[in-house]
């Protein structure tokens, strides 16, 4: 469960980038954050894994209340976030499987379970046979494919994906849409900030508006394309 | 820690210098450098200080006896010395003796002066509690019936302290120098090989990595980097310790200067330039690490 209370967020330079954000996100949901660029939707995103902070309000995450988090429990925090970006964030030097194991070794898990939860995520994102190439060797939607992988190998509450079709033609934006709801049906809120109206339109969910640091829209299966943005 | 991580943080740390190639051996060579110039003043210094105290046990109070003293004067006088408190010994030593001693020194041409030619005094040498007591013994030896004179050969001794003291105190200020642009040069180096992986730490924080979990691999790093660094200057400082010493050994027989004797002093070296080759080493990369650790 997220919850957002009255919450503000000022730049040094006198840019608002959350003025007033109120919103609760049930456990399950599948949640999409639209609006234009600059319109406060990476901040929104960015604050629910501390990336970065509100200036005032308070933010609950997963049992976590941010406003008065310490610094030491950022990372436990982000154990049960799964996070997806635009430009994947995989590391080039090591292979899909080393990529995934990673975000699990970071935990200490033992090793056996290590091998088992990455065959099982390769699998769900149907790149079993690509776990000894390196992320140079795959196509941008394979790379991304991995990325779901690798967040939701340690099968946390929420996953948070950040654009994650921006770098990607529409065929292969399906395929990660398909994911994404393979892996919400699950029963992991998914919450995904995006430009991509035919992707909005045509995979119904809830629909969250930002513009000028505010919830402007806040619609179950709410439709998305008055703006021509990058679609 | 679990030892399962800790050996990951191990391998982790080893791959991660080998990858690094280049970097690593700059990172290395900045510490070998350092701990060549380290290990030459260590052995210098730690040789000065040797020679400090051989000069300190060195220094004595010469009593010159009056010629034509009977021997029981001798005794008197020899007993009158004894009899100070900052004494600790008093040998006798006959002209005869030192004559010989000259012969042995500088020729046969010396043995002229053998018998009554003798232009040598009979002496005490005296040696005192402390160092600095022998002006005061000399003085008051001087005093004394039977005495011709009395040295104690006070200025130079003086002299050399004084010399031995500013070698000890510049050699400290200038090790620690060193010490100093060694931990910033690898800090330096260190920190541009982390620059380079600062996408695959924020990758780590953001699948949820405790800070020590990241740090560790790079401490391991920088004590490889240490270790690695030690073994040429380790090398180096052995050998030329021990060829010095060979080549000196000869020259400081006729003296009662000695150097170190190269076993064990060479073995507390090679152990100090380890330590400090590791400690500055990860304390390299945890000052760099710092900033971007925060979170």
């Amino acid at each position: 469960m997220i919850e957002f209370k009255n919450v503000f967020k000022q730049y040094s330079d006198d840019i608002i980038a959350s003025n007033d954000i109120n919103i609760r996100i049930d456990q399950g949901e599948f949640v999409y954050v639209v609006g234009p660029s600059g319109a406060g939707k990476s901040t929104f995103i960015k604050m629910m894994y501390h990336e970065e902070q509100a200036t005032s309000g308070e933010i609950t995450v997963n049992n976590f209340q941010l406003q008065t988090m310490k610094p030491k429990e950022v990372p436990f925090l982000r154990r049960d976030l799964g996070i997806v970006f635009q430009d994947f964030k995989l590391l080039p030097r090591l292979t899909i499987f080393e990529n995934i194991a990673y975000a699990l070794e970071v935990i200490e898990k033992e090793p056996a379970e290590i091998k088992e939860r990455v065959d099982y995520v390769l699998d769900l994102v149907d790149l079993a046979d690509k776990s000894d190439k390196f992320p140079e060797e795959l196509s941008g939607g394979e790379q991304q494919r991995i990325a779901i992988a690798r967040a939701v190998a340690n099968k946390p509450e929420v996953l948070i994906a950040d654009e994650p079709t921006g770098n990607l033609d529409p065929e292969t934006s399906d395929d990660i849409m398909a994911i994404l709801e393979k892996v919400n049906k699950q029963g992991t809120t998914v919450i995904m900030a995006t430009h991509n109206s035919i992707i909005v339109n045509k995979y119904p969910h809830r629909l969250l508006a930002i513009e000028d640091g505010r919830i402007a829209r806040d619609e179950e299966g709410g439709k998305y394309g008055y703006e021509n943005e990058n679609v | 820690m679990k030892m399962r991580t800790f050996k990951r943080h191990l391998g982790e740390s080893v791959k991660s210098l080998r990858r690094n190639g280049w970097m690593s051996v700059a990172a290395i060579s900045a510490v070998t450098v350092t701990l060549i110039l380290v290990g030459v003043l260590l052995s210098i210094l730690m040789n000065v200080n040797k020679l400090a105290s051989d000069v300190e046990n060195d220094v004595q109070v010469r009593v010159f006896v009056e010629r034509k003293t009977t021997k029981n004067q001798q005794d008197t006088l020899k007993k009158k010395l004894e009899s100070y408190s900052e004494v600790k010994k008093v040998t006798f030593s006959s002209k005869k003796e030192q004559l010989q001693q000259v012969v042995g020194s500088y020729g046969n041409e010396f043995k002229l002066f053998g018998g009554d030619d003798n232009p040598l005094y009979d002496t005490f040498d005296v040696q005192t509690k402390e160092p600095k007591q022998t002006e005061q013994v000399a003085k008051k030896a001087k005093t004394l019936d039977y005495v011709n004179d009395a040295s104690f050969g006070g200025t130079s001794a003086k002299k050399l302290f004084k010399v031995v003291g500013s070698i000890q105190k510049w050699g400290m200020i200038i090790s620690a120098l060193l010490l100093f642009v060694a931990v910033f040069l690898i800090s330096n180096t260190i920190r541009i090989t982390i620059l380079s992986r600062r996408n695959e730490i924020g990758i780590m924080r953001l699948v949820g990595a405790t800070n020590g979990f990241i740090r560790w691999p790079f401490l391991l790093e920088g004590a490889w980097t240490g270790l690695l660094g030690a073994i040429i200057p380790i090398a180096l400082v052995d050998f030329g310790y021990i060829w010095i010493y060979n080549g000196l050994q000869a020259s400081l027989a006729s003296t009662s200067y000695r150097l170190l004797t190269p076993g064990t002093f060479l073995a507390e070296i090679d152990l100090l330039l380890i330590s400090i080759g590791i400690v500055i080493g990860a304390l390299g990369s945890f000052v760099s690490m710092r900033r971007f650790l925060k979170i």
